[in-house]
């Protein structure tokens, strides 16, 4: 049989880094408010991944921890943000993010 | 065999990734963000850290994902928004431009110092067949020993969370003019 | 004794506190009599100072009391500190002395007048402003004291401040003297940044010892010049002095005869040191400049029908003699002339003032006649004043004039021939004006209604309280040339006890032509003062000669009208375009910067357009670049 690469930690690390990448590209081009913040989700597991991946090449607990702190952390942020969204969009529900710009000036 | 695992679930994340960023309709993408968080937490069991998948697949996919689509369905947003048309100028190429390049920035940083970290902790407890709550074990003695002060912060921070989204997401008595 | 030298300006600062808090508890006439206690009792206090310094040799009369260190910033170390020493204790002497008699004087003149606590409160201010000015061991406090009694001179001319003209005197008078003080406060930056101290010794000690350069020197004895010109009304700052008449006449006798404006006089001799270590035609200037006002002002007097504009001619004039003896390095000859001149002024003031209030506060001469017989003892007194002045001998004023002419006769002819001349006109108006008042006929009669007296038109002698000090400044005006006789070396008592001050740049005329002849020149003086006598009375008393009252000299030469037409017209001018600069261009850069950067923000404002996906943009762009720049530093 072929000699088969193993999947090192630098592996994970890139996949994570893409997955952010994308992640960032959906925040700037999707304009339904609900779809961004799944995007920023995205984000939020790429460091997650990267997170693991890295604590199990330095052989620390301390990498796992952090990820639970971010998935509590990220819980209590979609509740916010939902709430938010929810507040801001019941008038009218053809919202887009574009609609909101009353910031400008 | 590690490999294939490797293999499928990234096949799993960018797929769903894909599919959250280019679906138009908002259950569409909802339902492929559950594929990405179903691929992490493979992922995550690929290297031991069991309970982590486990909180991942509970809490992220079946709470937060499930959040979404009720906010979906109550606001009724499911409409599709028009993909084809940008109203600001430029936002695709410089979005592109900006996404690849952080990704390209930070593989670059990766690749540069794979060589310079090495194990550095006490290790990671295997779960096995004899101590299958291994990795539940370690990670509860960390969390509440040296991170006790944070846990119970991010406790007052849930609260906190919801009494304050409770507050905000009322409805006013007149509701032309809520926030 | 020495020690409480400090008391002699406490007693009337503290009659000055004393009135601002009670003066209206009190009221007339015990507002007056604090006041005059108050300055009696300091010039008591001199005396002892004085006596104090008798008691000790010529080189220790030097004795320096430091109240506290008012301004220790960085090298600059002022004190406030007096000094007791001959000059200052001369001039302390009259002062207090002449001021108490003042004082007590104000009591009768002011009785009824509504203002009559706020008068004694402003004149024992000035008693002690005067005296910080004399006392003061440094120019800086010196500086205090010359502030204040222009300050006071301000309140005391503008007293009757209803009267527009005497609101406008006053503000006069300020404006000129900041003229002088601007000249002051140059010399003393020029002193600081040339020796590093502003005190006497350390200046005066710089001077002596050569290291004062002839130009710095040149550079502050001028700028002191300028201060004492604005101060003791030289031309061309005289101009306050002859409206500074508005005030009431124990103001013009006390402040604009006896002290004030002899503290320019002061000032030059205090610093007598520098004035020797400057280029001699700084000198020659300053005696020119005197010798010029003395006649100017003397030409003008003799026109002139106000009882008191003839004595304000005549105090620029002979502030002038004063003038040209220090610019002839004759120290001695202005101080003596000084205190003479003190006494006899002060004399005529009071008693012009004595008969402005016996004839219900008429002052046109004109008006006037025959006082003799019905104002006894004002009569007799100003006779004396008058003889003083003119330069009778014995009289005071003789001797002290006569040292003048001297010096300035070893110094330069052509300044003693002017000199010569002003002392003519000197005897010829002051003859005038007695005969006018006191002599001839009356002309009173015809004028009384208009001053609308109570009842009584005839003239009257003044209270007790009026003619005491008269009757004393009297007595000293005869006696007090017994300071500084020229017989022999030992009567030259002012010169001996001034030695310490100023032996180092006092001229002396020993073994000149004129110390030889010393006899010849005195006699031509008396000549000259008998002559202006007779002439004046033949004009007037016989009506032998046509009087000579030319208009132009009545205006004044019309010099006020030309400096109001140089101020007013191109003056103004320049002001204006200075106004006008500081508006556009300085307020103009200052609101241009505020102009662009309003400007350059609405530029900036057009980045905020309200989408959030742009802003998300930014940020991700600051996130790549800043990740780049860490990436290619190595620090990734």
């Amino acid at each position: 049989m072929f000699s088969l690469a193993q999947p090192t930690s630098t592996w994970y690390l890139i996949l994570s880094a893409v997955l952010f990448g994308i992640g960032t590209i959906g925040v700037m081009v999707r304009r339904n408010p609900l779809i961004m913040f799944m995007c920023i989700e995205l984000m939020l597991n790429a460091v997650n991944l990267s997170f693991v991946a890295l604590s199990s090449q330095i052989a620390n607990i301390d990498g796992q921890v952090a990820v639970f702190f971010v998935l509590v952390v990220a819980a209590a942020e979609v509740v916010v943000g939902l709430g938010i969204i929810v507040s801001i969009m019941r008038r009218r529900t053809t919202l887009t993010v574009d609609d909101m710009s009353g910031l400008k000036g | 065999m590690e490999l294939f695992v490797f293999v499928a679930a990234a096949a799993m994340v960018l797929t769903g990734a894909l599919g959250v960023v280019t679906r138009s309709n908002p259950v569409h993408a909802a339902m492929s963000l559950v594929l990405t968080l179903f691929g992490i937490a493979v992922m995550f069991v690929a290297h031991n850290a069991h309970f982590l998948a486990a909180v991942q697949v509970i809490v992220y996919a079946g709470a937060i994902v499930v959040l979404f689509l009720f906010v979906i369905m109550l606001l009724g947003v499911d409409k599709a928004e028009d993909l084809s048309v940008e109203p600001i100028t430029n936002q695709r190429p410089l979005a592109a431009i900006i996404g690849v390049g952080i990704s390209a920035i930070v593989i670059a940083a990766i690749v540069s110092s794979r060589a310079g970290l090495g194990p550095s902790g006490e290790g990671i407890n295997q779960t096995t067949i004899d101590s299958p709550d291994a990795n539940i074990r370690q990670l509860a003695r960390v969390i509440f020993s040296d991170n006790v002060f944070a846990f119970e912060i991010t406790s007052v921070l849930l609260l906190v969370a919801v009494v304050g989204t409770v507050v905000m997401a009322r409805k006013t008595k007149s509701v032309g003019t809520g926030k | 004794m020495l020690n409480l030298v400090w008391l002699i300006p406490a007693l009337p600062l503290a009659g000055f506190l004393l009135i601002f808090l009670f003066g209206r508890v009190l009221g007339e006439p015990r507002a007056g009599i604090l006041a005059t206690v108050m300055t009696a009792s300091s010039f008591f206090v001199v005396v002892g100072v004085y006596l104090d310094l008798l008691s000790r040799t010529a080189e220790e009369r030097h004795h320096v009391v430091t109240l506290f260190s008012w301004l220790p910033v960085g090298s600059l170390h002022v004190d406030m500190a007096l000094l007791a020493d001959p000059l200052s204790i001369t001039m302390a002497l009259f002062i207090t002395g002449i001021g108490s008699l003042i004082h007590l004087y104000a009591i009768g003149y002011m009785h009824g007048d509504p203002k009559f606590s706020k008068f004694f409160l402003y004149l024992n201010l000035f008693v002690f402003s005067m005296l910080m000015l004399v006392l003061g061991e440094n120019l800086l406090v010196t500086f205090l004291g010359w502030e204040g009694v222009g300050a006071c001179s301000y309140f005391l001319i503008s007293f009757w401040h209803t009267r527009d003209s005497a609101a406008t005197a006053g503000k006069k008078a300020f404006v000129t003297n900041r003229v002088g003080d601007w000249g002051m406060m140059v010399a003393m930056f020029l002193a600081f940044s040339s020796v590093g101290t502003l005190s006497y010794a350390g200046i005066n000690a710089a001077a002596e010892g050569g290291k004062l350069a002839a130009v710095t020197a040149t550079g502050i004895a001028m700028m002191l010049f300028v201060g004492a010109c604005g101060k003791s009304a030289q031309l061309p700052l005289y101009i306050w002095l002859p409206d500074a008449m508005e005030g009431p006449t124990p103001v013009s006798a006390l402040i604009h005869a006896a002290t004030m404006v002899t503290s320019g006089v002061f000032l030059l001799t205090r610093m007598s040191p520098v004035l020797h270590a400057s280029y001699p035609w700084l000198g020659d200037v300053i005696a020119t400049v005197g010798a010029l006002t003395a006649l100017f002002a003397a030409t003008i007097a003799v026109a002139q029908t106000d009882i008191k504009k003839v004595l304000a001619y005549s105090t620029v004039s002979q502030l002038g003699f004063m003038f040209l003896a220090i610019g002839s390095g004759a120290y001695v000859a202005a101080i003596f002339h000084m205190v003479t001149h003190a006494f006899f002024k002060a004399l005529l003031f009071l008693g012009s003032g004595s008969v402005i209030h016996g004839m219900h506060h008429e002052q046109d001469m004109r008006k006037m006649g025959a006082l003799r017989k019905l104002m006894p003892i004002t009569g007799f007194t100003f006779i004396i004043g008058w003889l003083a002045i003119a330069g009778i001998p014995p009289f005071a004023g003789f001797w002290s004039k006569d040292e003048i002419l001297l010096a300035a006769f070893a110094n330069n002819r052509l300044l003693w021939l002017i000199g010569v001349i002003t002392a003519l006109l000197t005897a010829y108006y002051m003859t005038r004006q007695v005969i006018m008042v006191f002599f001839g006929e009356a002309r009173w009669h015809d004028h009384a209604e208009e001053n609308g007296a109570h009842g009584d038109h005839t003239p009257h002698e003044s209270p007790w309280t009026m003619v005491t000090p008269l009757v004393v400044l009297a007595g000293l005006s005869i006696a007090g040339g017994a300071l500084q006789l020229p017989f022999s070396h030992s009567t030259k008592f002012l010169e001996h006890w001034l030695e310490p001050v100023i032996h180092h740049s006092e001229v002396s005329i020993a073994g000149s032509w004129a110390e030889s002849n010393k006899w010849l020149l005195l006699v031509v003086a008396v000549l000259i003062a008998v002559s202006g006598v007779v002439a004046s009375v033949a004009v007037y008393a016989k009506g032998k000669f046509k009087i000579i009252e030319p208009k132009i000299l009545a205006d004044a030469w019309r010099y006020d009208s030309a400096v109001s037409a140089i101020v007013g017209g191109p003056g103004h001018a320049a002001f204006g375009g200075i106004a006008a600069f500081d508006a556009k261009v300085v307020d103009g850069a200052v609101n241009g910067i505020g102009t662009e950067v309003r400007a350059a923000s609405g530029l900036l404002r057009k980045m905020q357009n309200g989408l959030v996906r742009s802003y998300a943009f930014v940020i991700g762009l600051g996130a790549v670049l800043l990740l780049a720049w860490f990436l290619l530093r190595g620090i990734l």
